[in-house]
């Protein structure tokens, strides 16, 4: 019998089971805060975006923005929840200074939309992921330790509170632990992600940026043997990637297995992630629960969404990603595995959109599944933030279409234009890299090439006409690959007569 | 004493209006009324001379230039000192926020500007509201005008303390439990509380949300209803404000004032008769008021509210549950106090060094109270449980008030005690609210008007009226005023 080293995840779930879930916090696209009029846009000096309200200043009161409530509602619909007839905001207690009144204005036993689904697929399998509810809330302002090494508070010498953040409209969309996913579950996390975020970006609601953070992610892990009770979960925060969300989940898998196959027990505790090292460290422990005195805000009427508006709102509801992709997938000819790969590479709408621009679906999807796909894989990045716009892409599949590039210059100038250059015209002109069509350049260099190699310029005229192909690479070596080979080939044989 | 000072507040306003006076000579004679006798009062924390005289100019320019007044306008007003003032200093009676000097004005503030009332400064407090004495304020406590030994009600009894006086003609309150209406009672002026949501909250130093009313404090019924219908109206800030039209009270206590009250039905509710009840000079007052209502017409019927006897307890629960939520912002980071920040101390024990330091007893007392209630495992057998007795008590004034116009009883179980009577038991305190607290646990109006003294010192007469008909218990707020008159302290010169 040979002894076979597995890998630790294939061991890890051959051995356990892992119930996931995840907890999606969405800063809404609003143009103002949630209880004020202060404009909400990423950026700006510390502490310019604020009023006596979102600063919590004694006596300020709270008015809700119903633009945050109709795109809450939205979005527990696109859900397929429950919306509420009645609820009500409720108070978080906990004092912290990044949140200017030490209670954060939330939904606790009353929100707004309840008891949804979304259908995510994984290796050509549906899974449903239950959602539990979603509901609306304050953001926080930002702290920031200056003065240590870490940027933690340990070691600081002072602390700086930025509030311009504070009141911007959180949504927070809880799923239903989900069981059963066995070895998926990190792909399952992160398709369930991807999808969240493209119905959310469809709904036109928020901008989904998880680098700046609005769109944030918190996943919890736990494992059982099978047939055994659940097991004690984790909460991974800092979670800021498609790909952390399924690396986290990955490496929790990982760990909580080797803990408790060494007979220790999973620690109820919040964990972070790290980007740098793909595993997670341990945070505070929620073993001796903050107990948030939760109690119904009594600065907020309470909530009744008029039914009627409700059936608007659902009426008017994009067309989901799904059924989006299905037709994408039809007019772009693709089969169910090449549209998975699409999907799995996080390329639906970038192809989209260099169609749009002008490219066709088979060239987008070459650049984008081809070169592009290589080059964010090999920098750890999402595809999206790779540094070419898929205008840029549909641009240099039009030089190539109009013979200015052929396919080797073509990846040269993508080279540059993902460096930062610029668009593909100006990148191809500033390293003169276009094709020379010229023909007074090229019929020089042909005839200098045909005097240089007189013996091969006569086989050729003798009818060898596979021997042109030694003068054709004189000639791509003399105008250093830029001339169209195709057209060498005509000049030569059209100069020797052979044609 | 100038004459100025014991005007009437509508006779002030027409007298500037008229020409007879100018707005500057009113706010002097104040101000200077207030040099003179708030040394033995201290209804004042803060006087904004310049701002008032700045305030006065305005009106009397306008007037010189012949523009429309206000019904008020010229006419001196205490703000109490939980109400923000932009740039003018905003304590709520506490340590904590001593020196703050907030950027925005409250609602109720705006409105008394933009109608053209001249803001002398701001009146004495329970700190942050909490108590009935101002014994709890940390700038030590106001003295009743009546007898300078005794205390002048609170939360409120600076600006209760303040139109006694002469200081002002009209003065502003907020009533959680009582602090209107106790201290207008305990110091013979009127105080009352509109229905909540009928004044605005916006500016407000939240002691208790749900509960929290501002409202007028004047020296006759009249002055507190132009006061009313100049501070009240729907305010988008505030989202519990209700988007209605001020009941029509200036008309209702124009029309109280004729003494005819013929038909209306006044509720007596009999639980108020049992238990603690209030001290024999109380009731004999409110007897005698009774029936002074009668001649003019009124009928009386006796009335059941089986669960007003729970509304303290049901209070005790609710407020201090808020007030532990909504005090808990002061922390020292932003604004205020801060204590202990020595470089070396971590915020969590900078943060409790600053509380410890800046809240009086009583607040910390209803801090501890409302987090214990708040928290998990007890909080339906307390918050809950008091929220469930605030439906039942509702029920009580909804059916009560299916049989008559309004409900009466007296203000206050006694009258104004001397300083240091009460302030061990923290019980013996709480029952000066006993018939003030249901109604703010119901949201409607209720209004205190003197109706006699006792041992030589006022007792009040409480009123109550279903949500939005603050216009009934005006009418018969003023037709009692014009049967019993309104009461005068002794002089505090000399």
């Amino acid at each position: 019998m040979t002894t076979t080293t597995l890998p630790a995840y294939d061991d890890a779930v051959a051995t356990f089971e892992p119930v996931i879930g995840l907890e999606t916090h969405v800063e809404l696209g609003t143009n103002t805060k949630m209880f004020c009029g202060c404009p909400t846009d990423f950026g700006g000096e510390p502490n310019t975006r604020v009023c006596p309200v979102c600063l919590g200043l004694p006596g300020s009161l709270p008015v809700a923005n119903k633009a945050a409530i109709e795109a809450t509602i939205r979005i527990g619909l696109a859900l397929n929840c429950s919306i509420a007839t009645w609820c009500r905001f409720a108070r978080k207690n906990y004092f912290y200074p990044d949140m200017p009144k030490n209670f954060q204005i939330s939904q606790y036993d009353e929100p707004l939309c309840v008891d949804g689904y979304l259908d995510v697929e994984v290796d050509g399998r549906t899974v449903r992921i239950g959602i539990e509810r979603v509901h609306l809330e304050e953001d926080t302002g930002k702290t920031l330790h200056v003065g240590g090494a870490t940027g933690r508070i340990h070691g600081a010498t002072e602390s700086l509170v930025d509030y311009n953040r504070a009141g911007i409209p959180l949504v927070e969309i809880v799923t239903k632990p989900v069981p059963g996913t066995g070895a998926l579950a990190p792909e399952v996390a992160r398709a369930y992600v991807t999808e969240l975020r493209d119905i959310l970006r469809g709904l036109g609601v928020s901008d989904v940026r998880m680098e700046e953070g609005s769109l944030r992610c918190d996943v919890n892990t736990s494992l059982n043997r099978p047939g055994e009770e659940w097991g004690t979960r984790t909460e991974t925060k800092n979670v800021n990637s498609l790909r952390s969300v399924e690396r986290a989940v990955r490496s929790e898998i990982i760990r909580q297995a080797s803990v408790l196959e060494a007979g220790g027990r999973i620690v109820q505790e919040t964990r972070h992630f790290s980007e740098e090292t793909g595993d997670t460290r341990p945070g505070r422990s929620k073993e001796e629960a903050t107990d948030y005195r939760y109690f119904p805000e009594p600065d907020l009427v309470p909530l009744a969404p008029d039914p009627a508006w409700v059936s608007a709102l659902k009426a008017a509801l994009p067309e989901p990603p799904r059924v989006h992709r299905k037709r994408l997938q039809e007019s772009w000819g693709l089969s169910d595995l090449d549209m998975q790969s699409v999907v799995n590479a996080g390329a639906v709408e970038l192809i989209e959109q260099t169609v749009a621009a002008g490219a066709t679906a088979a060239a987008a999807r070459k650049w984008w599944l081809g070169e592009l796909a290589r080059r964010a894989n090999e920098s750890g990045i999402e595809l999206s933030a790779v540094g070419a716009t898929p205008a840029q892409v549909a641009e240099l599949q039009t030089l190539v279409d109009g013979g200015k590039l052929n396919d080797k210059l073509a990846r040269v100038v993508l080279e540059g234009v993902v460096a930062g250059e610029g668009d593909p015209t100006a990148v191809m002109e500033a390293r003169g890299l276009a094709v020379v069509s010229d023909t007074g350049a090229l019929t020089a260099a042909v005839d200098a090439a045909i005097a240089a190699n007189a013996d091969v310029a006569d086989k050729v005229r003798g009818g060898n006409l596979a021997a042109a192909g030694a003068l054709i690479g004189a000639v791509m070596k003399t105008t250093k690959g830029q001339a169209d080979a195709k057209a060498v080939r005509e000049l030569i044989l059209q100069r020797l007569g052979a044609n | 004493m100038s004459d100025l000072t014991k005007l009437t507040a509508a006779e002030i306003a027409k007298r500037i209006s008229d020409g007879d006076v100018s707005a500057e000579e009113v706010t002097r004679a104040h101000l200077d009324r207030i040099a003179a006798v708030d040394g033995k009062v201290h209804a004042f924390l803060h006087v904004d001379a310049d701002g008032a005289i700045a305030a006065a100019r305005e009106v009397d320019a306008k007037r010189a230039r012949k523009e429309t007044l206000g019904p008020l306008a010229g006419v001196p007003v205490a703000v109490k000192d939980v109400l923000t003032t932009k740039g003018v200093p905003t304590t709520a009676g506490s340590k904590i926020l001593e020196g703050w000097r907030p950027p925005y004005d409250s609602t109720v503030v705006e409105r008394l500007r933009d109608a053209g009332t001249v803001i002398l400064g701001k009146t004495n407090m329970d700190e942050f509201a909490m108590g009935s004495s101002t014994e709890y304020s940390a700038y030590g406590p106001t003295n009743n005008p009546w007898d300078l030994g005794r205390i002048p009600g609170g939360s409120g009894g600076g600006s209760a303390a303040a139109i006694a006086a002469y200081e002002a003609p009209l003065a502003i309150g907020t009533d959680t439990g009582g602090s209107i209406r106790q201290p207008g009672a305990v110091t013979g002026t009127v105080g009352s509380k509109p229905t909540y949501g009928g004044t605005s909250r916006y500016g407000l130093i939240a002691f208790s949300s749900s509960l929290d009313t501002p409202g007028p404090c004047a020296r006759t019924v009249l002055d507190a209803a132009l006061l009313h219908e100049v501070m009240a109206g729907h305010d988008w800030r505030d989202s519990t404000s209700i988007p209605q039209p001020v009941p029509p009270v200036v008309e209702a206590a124009r029309r109280g004032m004729t003494g005819d009250l013929t038909g209306v039905k006044l509720g007596l509710v009999t639980q108020f008769d049992a238990g603690e009840g209030a001290e024999p000079g109380v009731m004999a007052a409110f007897h005698d008021a009774l029936a002074a209502l009668t001649k003019l017409g009124a009928e009386l019927v006796e009335v059941s509210a089986p669960h007003f006897q729970y509304a303290l307890p049901a209070y005790y629960l609710i407020a201090p549950s808020e007030c532990s939520s909504n005090l808990a912002r002061f922390d020292g980071v932003r604004y205020g106090l801060r204590v202990g920040d020595d470089g070396n101390r971590s915020l969590e024990e900078v943060m409790s060094l600053t509380r410890e330091a800046g809240f009086g007893p009583e607040v910390k007392r209803r801090i501890m109270l409302g987090t214990y209630a708040l928290s998990s495992g007890y909080y339906d057998a307390y918050y809950g449980q008091a929220q469930k007795v605030r439906t039942l008590i509702t029920q009580d004034f909804n059916q009560a008030f299916e049989q008559v116009d309004v409900l009466v009883s007296p203000t206050t179980p006694f009258v104004a005690f001397p300083f240091g009577s009460r302030t061990s038991d923290p019980y013996q305190m709480y029952l000066a609210d006993l018939f003030t607290i249901p109604t703010n646990l119901y949201g409607g109006p209720g209004i205190s008007v003197p109706c006699g003294l006792s041992d030589g010192l006022p007792v009040g007469f409480q009123i109550m009226a279903p949500t939005m008909a603050d216009d009934r218990m005006y009418r018969v707020a003023a037709a009692l005023e014009s049967a019993v008159g309104t009461l005068t302290p002794p002089s505090l010169e000399g």
